[in-house]
């Protein structure tokens, strides 16, 4: 009896709570036609994400719907799409929170599509790229793949760009943006915040780099501060936070306001690390290593 | 380099702005408050008031500030929206130029308007 009560208050439960239309975003550019919308009708089960309705669209219903999804935990930021008017994860947004009987899927906006519910983010890495978004040294030893040693880095020096480092590359925070919707050559709040996440680095050395590529009509200055990328970012990262900080970077740096960061120093000892008892040894690599990055 | 230059004078032309049309308000809307505590004009849109203020020195270097800022932030901000329009590089310089002889020539304008009260 108890086992009974369980399974039924379980939230794991198969039963079908209700059904929901899918009105989602079709477009091939092989078969001529013009972009339309195609409903479906998906029975929602408790826990049911609008990726799992996908699945089941495309399991059940229609085999040709083509979406971009991999992790299903919000961790890899492929699934993003515009549910129901708005950026999210399809993998991130529950159906029965939606609280709606339609619910319309549609490739995020500011991209080019590809096909159906897949945008073209190329751009966007483009962008992303542009800004360097990696750690510079100077040290010719360090560019060398194992490096020397660790950089030494303070949780205090940590904690300047942390929230920044959570960031997944999912491009909501664009597809939220005014200003892309209008200038497509604005590099966007994810470059600009990873630029300022990198310059905040103590380990990095290549602000004055990055600082000729920043300072172009696209950089940070196009920017409105509308805050609609920190608004949809689902993991909690506040983008438009790191663009006006990126600003101030800039200019209290050019008006010789701000000195630059200290340099995190090489680790001089090895840090001994020892095995606990129990742990086997890690597999031998799947992917030969290079020599130099 | 020039856009950071750029932006950071369109915050300094904001923070004038925030300045000098304070001051302007208060002098305008706040006359009775300002005159009962010994300072400001009494019925500030008259003649003689507007006089009095066109002829101090100080209300005349305040008018210029104002109106250089108020032109720069405006049309700093026009031309981000112009060039949000993602406009060719040859544009956006046809655009600079054209703001800036527009921006100058109102400037011109204005500033002479408000050396001849003080002067005539």
């Amino acid at each position: 009896m108890a086992d009974q009560k369980e399974q039924e208050t379980s939230v794991f439960t198969e039963e079908v709570i209700k059904e929901v239309i899918f009105r989602v975003h079709r477009f091939s550019p092989d078969d001529g036609k013009p972009p339309r919308m195609q409903d479906y009708k998906v029975p929602v089960k408790r826990g049911m994400t609008v990726l799992d309705g996908l699945h089941y669209i495309r399991d059940n219903l229609d085999s040709t719907l083509s979406y971009r999804f991999s992790c299903r935990m919000a961790i890899c930021g492929s699934c993003g799409m515009f549910i129901n008017n708005l950026p999210r994860l399809a993998c991130k947004t529950q159906i029965l929170e939606l609280e709606a009987d339609t619910i319309e899927v549609k490739p995020l906006p500011n991209y080019e599509v590809i096909k159906d519910l897949v945008p073209d983010l190329s751009d966007f890495f483009e962008k992303h790229r542009s800004v360097m978004p990696y750690l510079i040294r100077e040290e010719e030893e360090e560019k060398i793949d194992p490096p020397t040693n660790e950089f030494l880095q303070t949780p205090d020096e940590l904690e300047r760009f942390l929230q920044f480092a959570y960031c997944t590359k999912c491009g909501l925070c664009l597809a939220g943006c005014p200003t892309v919707a209008t200038d497509k050559v604005f590099l966007g709040p994810m470059a600009l915040a990873q630029a300022f996440r990198y310059n905040s680095d103590t380990r990095d050395q290549g602000f004055e780099k990055r600082l000729e590529l920043l300072c172009v009509p696209e950089g940070p200055w196009r920017c409105h501060f509308a805050g609609s990328c920190s608004e949809v970012c689902p993991k909690g990262v506040d983008p438009a936070l790191g663009v006006q900080l990126l600003k101030g970077q800039i200019v209290f740096t050019k008006l010789g306001l701000k000195k630059p960061h200290k340099i995190a120093p090489l680790a001089t000892e090895k840090p001994e690390a020892k095995r606990r008892p129990g742990i086997p040894e890690a597999p031998p690599r799947t992917v030969k290593k290079s020599e130099k990055l | 380099m020039r856009e950071p230059t750029l932006w950071i004078f369109h915050i300094l032309a904001g923070i004038i702005i925030l300045i000098f049309l304070g001051i302007h308000m208060g002098i305008m809307h706040l006359d009775t408050i300002l005159t009962s505590l010994g300072v400001g004009y009494k019925n500030p849109l008259n003649w003689s008031s507007v006089l009095i203020r066109n002829k101090a020195l100080f209300f005349t270097i305040t008018y210029i500030l104002l109106l250089g800022a108020a032109l720069y932030h405006g049309f700093y901000g026009l031309r981000n929206i112009l060039f949000e329009l993602s406009l060719g590089k040859s544009a956006q310089k046809a655009v600079n130029w054209l703001l800036f002889f527009v921006g100058l020539f109102l400037f011109i304008y204005g500033g002479y308007a408000a050396i001849a009260a003080y002067v005539i």
